[in-house]
């Protein structure tokens, strides 16, 4: 643990420079896939974080694994922003960009600002690279950069000669020059290398020979930036007004991951997380499988629906059954997830959305399954709904979802996104004796006589009792064909069918007795409420900000419960000329507003590009309303 | 499977397993003799009642669970292997069977099938098969015979039948017999066996389809021929059948002969069962025995040993409990890197 408390930056060794103040500032690492940029960015991150600023994290990444060396196709990019406010996005362009091909010059110009900083490696402007990245002409000899502060710095070959001496093959020395460019990075905005140093150390215990390289190409590139004097000034980021606490740096997966356990810890109960992997909810069960001893089992199934069925069958057993997938799963689950709704089992579904449809964009995020999981299965079929707003937000909301669902004996989908479950931002970190607790009664005697119903309901929450296989005297079948109400007993009868699809929906709509109301910050009467859910909520943030800066008036909400929705939600929205909804689809909660809320002048903004919104996006448009 | 049967002070009979719901198969289906098969079967156990799960799929033998006095869950088309592989892995006290058809087993839910047997998952499988589609009124199954004329396939069926065992074989499931709806004394005894035996029990029961696919096992297992045309398999024992005890099976190369011991096979080395061969060539071998050249084979297949799926996912969860101590909320939330903010 790391304590903040020295407010002024620490000083440069050898040459001190100029050292300019800013509040904000977005990087940008772009390379080859095989570039470790990502690595680099998580190290940027890091420190960033235990240097006490705020931050958010995007990374970039194609869906092939290695394309071939130096293409466009195989660019990888890391953006994150950090501030000395609270911040809620990874900056809609970036100020500085690390380019370490011609390939990933080509793909990131666009995510520059004008004016911005753009780092390259010029050692590898060379003419094959130049036409693998169909450059007609070399970019940092021409116009194309003319809008740009360019610095050409030959990475690798100062990489080169920094690890001359070492006894390492040619193309280690090649995988270090990511920690040059770090080294860069940490000179600029005045970072210490202490973290990365502790963390080469650890990663490469058993090859002293690699802790060895990749340090000194760490400094060389710190200690190239500040003799060389390749940049004009050195930065600072003060620490951030964030809230006193103990903090952690967390990605969205990460978070859901140990939300779902702390939640089954609640319940007492074992966590069982059956899955298929994909892109991208595979960490999900990547972070499972190693926490075994936290009574976590994890079963990598052979598909989506063996995956979702041992879930049921994990419920069905009594303990927490939990399935993970990213929307091509969703397609393939939902026959299961309706056998959950019939049988009335609790049953924790996790769609990390992506781009879609069909194989789509698998690394790319988007938020349009939201319908599909409203709808996207046969008959009526109600279930509760939760989405995470950022990924720290995926711990509260995955304990959530789990209350829901041994509540009410009822899926429950937890509506992610590849924005927030591959984004990082600073979690504060809560009170353990504070965490909510999820109480479970499961039935241990004869409810009806000497007879078990296995349908006679909790006449409050609508949820039918949970007996485990094992418990004497309550043997019972369940299964996917219509129930009788009460016995459970296989029936077609007409008025009970009605009455027991009434029932599902009512049980599913009084769930918003038992969740927050809708908050709105800002005026709570006007003229434009933006109405988010899921990831926008960090671009709507502070394009609210902004334009309360600018000393415009507009209000803000955000939806965690997406079904049933917050009660007052209605009221809320009503108060408003015009419901702004930003969402990354053509209107999928715009729908749901207009269909439930009718009287609303609700409009919306649409966003399918694979990427999270930009807060100009958000601000532009709803200047357009007021 | 054997962590079900807990040593207690309870006997049962039949109708302890009978529950309150009307069968509703057909007059005459063969699904009936199973059902009263396994409810005698499981009475003979002292597992406690409450112990045992159903788990079926869909189709007319997976109505299974609802005649049961016992815990029951009829899932969905061909997912149920999957549905009792989560049950067995949170507990494993229970006695967990499986009731699945040819269709809901080897079509829609082939994959799961394999899977669950190659996992080698503590459960017992009961595939009924009839080689036909009953609930949804008479299509030729993956099992139905090339040339089958059904609904579906009114100029008969173009597709190569598969084999049940052979799925289970190549799918090195543990425990792998075959028995049929005629023979309840049969039966019983396989099902006692699957239920004795640690791991995945696969049985594939040979059952008659009255209405859509009636006497489609009769050539081999009707009551004038089945002595000249089934082979029971008994362990340690030679593979001799016939009305007269007089015809057996030897070993030509890799190929099983009919031998005659009255004439020319007198004396001969013949083959000799033994489910516990450790390679399953000798099991696929006897999968291959099929009417009209060969007598059919029944009993049990294959019987090894071999750690469960269930047994190694709690033993993984032991040994990490032990190695890095009952998990405390306070690490798993703080993680390796925290920093204060004051």
């Amino acid at each position: 643990m790391t304590d903040i408390q020295e407010k002024n930056p620490p000083q440069a060794q050898a040459h001190p420079k100029e050292r300019k103040e800013i509040s904000a500032i977005t990087v940008r690492f772009a390379g080859d896939s095989g570039d470790g940029m990502q690595l680099a960015g998580d190290q940027f991150t890091d420190t960033t974080a235990i240097m006490g600023n705020d931050f958010s994290t995007l990374p970039d990444y194609p869906a092939e694994i290695r394309a071939p060396v130096g293409t466009l196709p195989g660019v990888s990019s890391f953006q994150i922003q950090f501030s000395d406010s609270v911040i809620f996005t990874p900056g809609d362009v970036a100020d500085v960009l690390v380019s370490m091909n011609p390939a990933a010059l080509k793909v990131n110009i666009p995510f520059v600002k004008k004016g911005g900083l753009i780092i390259v490696n010029e050692s590898v402007f060379n003419e094959i690279n130049l036409r693998k990245a169909n450059w007609k002409s070399n970019p940092l000899l021409d116009e194309t950069l003319k809008d740009f502060s360019l610095i050409k710095i030959p990475l690798s070959e100062l990489t080169k000669n920094a690890l001359k001496d070492l006894p390492i093959k040619m193309t280690e020395v090649e995988r270090c020059k990511n920690f040059f460019a770090l080294g860069l990075m940490f000179w600029l905005y005045s970072r210490s290398l202490e973290h990365t140093v502790d963390w080469i150390q650890k990663k490469f215990a058993k090859r002293p020979e690699m802790v060895n390289a990749n340090i000194t190409a760490l400094k060389a590139g710190y200690n190239f930036a500040d003799i060389a004097e390749v940049f004009p000034s050195q930065y600072y980021v003060k620490q951030s007004d964030l809230e006193p606490g103990t903090y952690r740096k967390i990605m969205g997966n990460e978070a859901a991951a140990i939300g779902f356990i702390t939640a089954a810890r609640l319940a007492k109960k074992t966590l069982f997380y059956g899955s298929y992997p994909i892109t991208p909810a595979s960490d999900i069960l990547h972070q499972l499988a190693r926490f075994k001893n936290y009574d976590v089992k994890t079963f990598q199934a052979e598909d989506e629906i063996a995956a979702v069925g041992s879930a049921i069958g994990a419920s069905f057993g009594g303990e927490i059954g939990m399935t993970g997938t990213s929307g091509p799963g969703m397609c393939l689950k939902a026959e299961a997830m309706n056998l959950a709704v019939m049988a009335e089992l609790p049953l924790i579904v996790i769609n990390v959305q992506r781009g879609g449809p069909s194989t789509g964009m698998p690394t790319k995020t988007e938020q349009a399954d939201l319908l599909q999981a409203m709808y996207g299965r046969n008959g009526e079929s109600p279930v509760a709904i939760v989405a995470p707003k950022t990924p720290a937000d995926c711990f509260d909301m995955a304990i959530e979802t789990t209350r829901l669902a041994l509540k009410y004996m009822t899926p429950v989908i937890f509506l992610s996104e590849g924005y927030i479950a591959n984004g990082s931002e600073p979690w504060k970190l809560p009170d353990i004796e504070k965490l909510p607790k999820i109480e479970v009664v499961h039935a241990a005697a004869p409810n009806a006589g000497t007879e078990f119903w296995p349908y006679k309901r909790d006449p409050k929450t609508l949820a039918r009792p949970w007996a485990k296989p094992g418990t004497p005297g309550l043997e019972h079948r369940i299964g996917g064909l219509a129930k009788a109400e009460n016995t459970g007993n296989v029936s077609y009868d007409p008025d009970n069918n009605q009455k027991m699809m009434t029932l599902r929906a009512e049980k599913i709509a009084g769930i918003a007795n038992d969740i927050p109301n809708l908050e709105v910050y800002g005026p709570a009467k006007g003229k434009v409420l933006v109405l988010g859910w899921g990831g926008s909520f960090g671009a709507i943030f502070q394009a609210v900000k902004q334009l309360e800066l600018e000393g415009k008036k507009v209000s803000r909400a955000h939806l965690q419960y997406l079904n049933p929705f917050p009660k007052n939600t209605g009221e809320v929205l009503r108060q408003f000329e015009v419901v702004l909804i930003p969402e990354l689809n053509f209107g999928h909660l715009l729908n749901l507003v207009r269909f439930r809320f009718p009287g609303v002048n609700a409009t919306g903004l649409h966003k399918v590009q694979g990427q999270p919104f930009k807060v100009f996006e958000v601000a532009e448009k709803i200047k357009e309303l007021l | 499977m054997s962590t079900g049967f807990k040593e207690m002070d309870l006997s049962y009979t039949k109708d302890d397993f009978v529950s309150n719901q009307d069968v509703r198969w057909c007059p005459g289906c063969g699904d009936y003799a199973i059902l009263a098969t396994a409810q005698r079967t499981l009475a003979k156990f002292k597992t406690p009642r409450e112990n045992y799960v159903f788990i079926s799929g869909i189709g007319c033998s997976s109505r299974f669970p609802y005649y049961m006095n016992t815990y029951g869950f009829h899932t969905i088309h061909g997912r149920a292997p999957t549905i009792a592989t989560g049950l067995r892995c949170v507990n494993p006290d229970l006695s967990i069977w499986l009731i699945t058809g040819d269709g809901d087993g080897l079509s829609i839910g082939g994959n799961h099938l394999i899977h669950c047997m190659r996992r080698n998952v503590n459960i017992n499988i009961l595939l009924v098969n009839n080689q036909i589609y009953g609930l949804t009124k008479g299509q030729y199954s993956p099992t139905s015979t090339q040339g089958k004329v059904t609904k579906s396939s009114p100029y008969g069926s173009i597709d190569y039948p598969i084999n049940a065992l052979r799925i289970a074989i190549a799918s090195e499931a543990t425990f792998i017999a075959r028995t049929l709806d005629a023979d309840p004394n049969h039966m019983g005894m396989i099902m006692t066996r699957a239920a004795q035996h640690k791991g995945v029990s696969f049985i594939e029961i040979y059952q008659n389809c009255i209405i859509f696919n009636d006497k489609t096992f009769a050539p081999v297992v009707g009551r004038e021929v089945r002595d000249d045309r089934m082979i029971y398999l008994e362990e340690g024992k030679p593979l001799i059948y016939g009305k007269q005890r007089n015809k057996a099976i030897k070993l030509q190369g890799l190929h099983p002969e009919i031998v005659d011991l009255e004439g020319d096979g007198a004396g001969q080395d013949l083959l000799i069962h033994k489910e516990q061969s450790p390679d399953a060539s000798y099991a696929y071998l006897l999968s291959q025995m099929s009417y009209p050249e060969m007598p059919v084979p029944f009993g049990v297949f294959r019987a090894i040993e071999r750690p469960t799926y269930d047994d190694m996912m709690n033993d993984q969860v032991e040994a990490m409990k032990k190695e890095k101590g009952p998990g405390d909320l306070k690490k798993l939330i703080y993680g390796s890197s925290t920093w204060t903010v004051k």
